[in-house]
Order: structure tokens, then sequence, then C-alpha cells
């Protein structure tokens, strides 16, 4: 009892564009957007809500992690 | 006047004198609330009256008194105890913060320093009883400004070089040179990233160096203090913007992006070689046999 739960350094969320929805899946938050824009904005925003970072995985797909 | 008074007096003088002496100079690392300020003089204080007390001890041949000094011994490790307990607790409102081996170190040298302002008012007390008060006081300065310069370690400068160059983009990838260390997806974090952020190499001049700077508590206490001495344009929830040390696995050198509120390069350059190198941090491979030949 009373161990605190971390997650530092584990995904917190997932954004992607609908036309990769193929790329990903899971038990994280997965955050489905329509065009460039909006995953640049949620994926801000979701790192901002979380204190977290934004990473990309260079393939469509933006992660939020805190550090 | 009762009996020793004079020579009380003047070694515990001389003594705190040069606690106060290593507490000015002492500015950048400590914490410099007035109530420290007053802490530390204090104590210092009856770490030279301890000092002082040896001699006239030792005159009216009360022998066992002799254990007050390892009472003294015990206050004094309390002392560290201290220093380490509050700096740990400030250490969350850091935004880069100082790392357990600098708050380790900085809470040994305030141990330390009362043992020197013992020491120098034991000194001041031994000159004064077999030569006059004038001669005491120059003893005792002297021994209190050698004992603090001894004890002064190597700086960043000592063992490496520092250059500062650009940072490194690859895609989302930053870094220096072939080092990837941090992966920024925020576009606008990576634009500014783009624009005001400085790479520094601190290249290592030996293997001993090389040791040294690859600890991460020396790390750590080169990041927090070019953030104090340069500002870095970091809050708490910006993750994005915090300043990295990373190593280059092949040269063993030190690499270190940050986003500094004056980009004044040749100042960050001369703050990182004022960096102090940890006491807890510094290795000396090549002082053994096996770390001589190894890197032939």
């Amino acid at each position: 009892m009373g161990e605190e739960v971390s997650n530092i350094n584990s995904i917190l969320a997932v954004i992607t564009a609908k036309k990769n929805k193929e790329k990903v899946s899971g038990g994280v938050p997965i955050f489905l957007v329509d065009d460039e824009d909006e995953l640049e904005q949620v994926s801000m925003l979701l790192a901002r809500l979380t204190l977290g970072m934004v990473h990309d995985l260079g393939n469509g797909v933006k992660i939020i992690i805190k550090h | 006047m009762f009996k020793y008074g004079d020579l009380l007096i003047v070694s515990i003088l001389v003594g705190s004198l040069a606690r106060a002496f290593m507490l000015r100079i002492d500015y950048r690392q400590f914490p410099s609330f007035p109530h420290s300020y007053a802490i530390h003089l204090t104590l210092g204080m009856i770490a030279s009256t301890l000092g002082a007390l040896f001699v006239p001890v030792l005159l009216e041949e009360e022998y066992i008194a002799v254990t007050f000094l390892t009472i003294g011994a015990q206050q004094f490790r309390e002392v560290r105890n201290l220093e380490r307990e509050s700096l740990l607790k400030i250490e969350e409102t850091e935004l880069v913060p100082r790392g357990s081996a600098y708050v380790e170190g900085i809470a040994k040298l305030f141990e330390a320093r009362n043992y020197l302002a013992l020491l120098t008012a034991l000194v001041t007390s031994l000159i004064y009883y077999y030569l006059n008060w004038v001669w005491a006081i120059a003893g005792g300065a002297i021994v209190g400004y050698a004992l603090h310069f001894m004890m002064k370690g190597p700086q960043v400068a000592d063992i490496a070089t520092v250059e500062i160059v650009p940072i490194t983009f690859k895609g989302k990838n930053i870094g220096i040179d072939d080092v990837i260390m941090m992966n920024v997806g925020e576009k606008e974090a990576w634009e500014r990233w783009h624009k005001e952020g400085i790479g520094i190499k601190v290249i290592p001049k030996d293997e001993d160096a090389r040791a040294t700077l690859a600890n991460l508590g020396q790390r750590q206490a080169i990041v927090h203090d070019l953030s104090i001495l340069m500002g870095v344009k970091l809050d708490t929830g910006m993750q994005q913007f915090t300043p990295l040390a990373r190593l280059n696995l092949d040269s063993g050198t030190l690499n270190i992006i940050i986003i500094p509120q004056e980009p004044d390069k040749e100042f960050i350059k001369r703050a990182i070689e004022k960096i102090p190198v940890l006491e807890s941090s510094e290795r000396k491979p090549l002082k053994s046999k096996m770390g001589r030949k190894a890197a032939d």
C-alpha cells in the first residue's frame, strides 16, 4: 500500500492521423486527427496538460512521454 | 582579565574570522540567506572556541577534557546532515536540480570548514602561548588562508577544454555531431532549439578527465551551474527545453545542449571553465598501473 504509481518515462498518449490508423493500437489513449495542423495542435496541448513532452517517431505518429 | 582570557579571545576571533572569510568566497554555491550566514558564523565560532580551549586545557593538565573535541566532531557531522537535508529539500524547487553528488559535496564542505576554523584557532592559541598576540594573529591568518587554499579543488578548465559548437538537426532529432540527444516532436519547440539553442563540447584532456566527466553527478553539476550563471529558458512542464549533457561514447567528449537566456558565447565558455570538479566525481585511473598501460 501507499506505493506511488509513477508514469515517468512511459507513453501517456499516442496521436496520429486517421490514415495511419493501422500503425497504432494498444492500451494507451490514442488520438486520431484529420491533418497535420490538428496533429501539431493536439499533441502540443496534450503535452502541456500532462506536463510531458512530444516525441516524433518519424512515421507520422507522435507520442507523449513524461520524463 | 580571567586566566587565559587574552589567549582565548584572540584565538576565537581569528578562528571565527577565518570561517567568515570562507563563507564570503563561497557565494555562488551557497543559498545565501542571511539566516544561513548566521547559522554558519555561529557554528564557526563554536568550532574556534573548541580549538582555542585546547592549549589552556593542556596547561591545566585536564587531559580528560580533550574528549570535548570528539563531541565537537559529532556536532559538525550534524552540520553536514543539516546542509544535505535542506539542500535536498529545495532540490524539488529547482528547475535544473543540483544532483545528489553536488549536494553531498556542498554538505561535506560545510562540515570541513568548521574543522578548518577549529584548526586555525588551535594554531593561533599555540602561537600566542609561545610568542605573543601579534604573531598569533599573523600566524592564524596565514594558516587559515593556507588551509582554505589547500581545499580548493580543480575546475573544469583544469581537466578539459570547452568549445561552443552549433547544434546538429537530423529531422526531429537534435544533438551534437553524431550524438543524438533529444527528439523534439513539437514544431514550436524545434524552432526555438533551432533559433536559440547552443551546443557545448567539453573535451577531456586525458583519461582521468574522461572518467570524471562521465560521472552523472559531475554532468548534472555542470548543467546546474551553467543554468544558474547563464540563465535557461525553461519552465515547469516544458520538458522540451531541458538542458541535457550526454557523452560521445567514442571520444569521451561531454556534449551539452541548452537554450540560455544570455547567448553570449564567450561567457558561456568561461562559465563552464569555472565550474568546480566535484570531489566525489573525480576519478584517477591514470594513477594505477593498469590504467596507464591501458591508456597507451
